[in-house]
């Protein structure tokens, strides 16, 4: 489970993330969506930690932090009950696919090498990237490199895995075998929390939809509410918008 | 003019061989401490360590602005009159006191460049698994910026065998001292000092190909 209660980040005198009050159940899928710039991404990094929040308690599974006064090991305890998928993947380029995924067993739960890579080799089967084990990212499509940077969340074992805007960087041609992926993981029920403009995955995948704008959420529901009887009009504002150029 | 002379050359040869060794022992441990030093003041640069970045600073500032024979010649002869105790300290260690402080100081501004231009995402990523900060700089951001900063590591590196033949001011007897000697034996002063280049000619030329192999296999992980 995860409770986020009054969480805030101000970025100088910008506030960014005004007051975040979230439950979210254990092996629930919740997709944020809204306009760019009100927060979506910030609040994804604030709970692990990429930012530090400027004031509100995060609990994550049974671990409760006071994000403004968090110690460096509640900070390192809190990353490790979470994981991130970034936009960029950002998968080390130093280290082969399996390497990638290898690392954080290797390095942060300290598993005996070859239960970690036998570990990271289930996950690239699972990822159907079997035969990318030994490729660096540089030799791999885009596509293949969000996989991987999947797998690598998927291998924490973490109670939540954080996607931001997994697929806003990809070619058209890979988004579908990344979402694909999502998808599998979300029927596997692993907690998941999505910040996308993927409409579609939203609508079929979501457990819940959560309409963010100027930092505060300002709508949240079923997919089935929220994309067909939206209340707020700021809700309604952007969903006509973004439904004109991403149809579901 | 006479005409060289090739035999004393050749007999020179062998001779000249016996102190190669020397010299390769003062540049190679030069340059390991050199290493260490410089990533130390990397590191300390890069995270703004309050104190020792200023201390680094200042002692990067020195031994930059200051030629390596002066840096010698203050440890070999200076240091021993403002403490006793130094008197122990003999040429070679000198040597190799002054190689690793003066090239330290230049390599640790190159690997700080280096370790800045890795990509912040890779820190990121490093971080969001739950590094710590030492286990990110050992595992992902010093291993690529290796790959960044070995071209100009080398320079060092060969710059520095060079620079081992300033040892002979010191009374060591490495390639350069003993090529001195020779020929203020032999007054033969083209033939021994040519023999002596060549010498370190063929070491560089020895390490470009090292270097040339080294660069290959570290960008294994970057060509498509």
């Amino acid at each position: 489970m995860i409770k986020l209660q009054s969480l805030s980040k101000h970025f100088g005198k910008a506030v960014v993330l005004d007051g975040i009050d979230l439950t979210i159940e254990k092996g629930e899928i919740v997709v944020i969506i809204g306009p760019s710039g009100t927060g979506k991404s910030t609040l994804l990094r604030c709970i692990n930690f990429l930012e530090q929040p400027t004031a509100g308690t995060i609990t994550v599974g049974d671990l409760s932090v006071e994000a403004d006064r968090a110690s460096r090991s509640e900070i390192l305890a809190m990353r490790r009950q979470t994981a991130f998928v970034f936009q960029n993947y950002a998968l080390f380029a130093n280290k082969t696919a399996l390497q990638n995924i290898a690392e954080r067993l290797l390095v942060v739960d300290r598993w005996p090498k070859e239960k970690a890579y036998q570990r990271a080799r289930e996950i690239l089967e699972q990822i159907g990237l079997a035969d990318k084990a030994d490729a660096y990212p540089a030799s791999m499509s885009g596509g293949q490199q969000q996989r991987v940077g999947i797998g690598r969340a998927m291998a924490a074992g973490a109670e939540v895995i954080l996607f931001d805007e997994p697929t806003s960087s990809l070619d058209p041609e890979w988004v579908e075998e990344v979402l694909g992926l999502m998808k599998q993981l979300a029927s596997a029920r692993q907690t998941m929390m999505v910040v996308t403009h993927e409409m579609s995955f939203a609508r079929d995948v979501a457990d819940r939809v959560i309409f963010i704008d100027g930092g505060r959420i300002v709508e949240q529901g079923p997919p089935s509410e929220i994309f067909y009887h939206p209340q707020d009009p700021r809700t309604k504002d952007f969903l006509k918008k973004i439904l004109a150029t991403n149809p579901v | 003019m006479d005409v060289l002379n090739v035999d004393y050359m050749l007999g020179l040869v062998p001779v000249l061989l016996r102190y190669l060794p020397l010299t390769l022992q003062l540049a190679t441990i030069g340059m390991v401490l050199a290493l260490i030093l410089a990533c130390l003041f990397a590191v300390v640069r890069v995270l703004a360590i309050p104190v020792l970045n200023q201390l680094t600073i200042v002692f990067i500032s020195f031994f930059r602005g200051t030629p390596l024979l002066v840096q010698l010649f203050l440890f070999y002869y200076g240091l021993p009159q403002l403490v006793s105790a130094l008197t122990v300290i003999d040429g070679i260690t000198a040597t190799i006191m002054g190689l690793t402080m003066h090239f330290s100081a230049y390599m640790a501004e190159s690997i700080r460049a280096a370790i800045v231009g890795v990509d912040r995402s890779q820190t990121e990523a490093a971080l969001s698994i739950g590094m710590t900060n030492g286990q990110l700089m050992r595992r992902i951001v010093l291993p690529q910026a290796t790959r960044v900063a070995l071209p100009t590591l080398m320079n060092y590196f060969i710059d520095m065998i060079k620079a081992t033949s300033l040892a002979f001011t010191l009374g060591v007897t490495e390639l350069m001292g003993a090529t001195q000697k020779e020929a203020s034996g032999s007054f033969l002063y083209f033939e021994a000092f040519i023999v002596a280049a060549i010498m370190y000619w063929i070491v560089v030329e020895l390490l470009s190909k090292l270097q040339h192999y080294l660069e290959i296999r570290l960008n294994k992980a970057y060509s498509r």
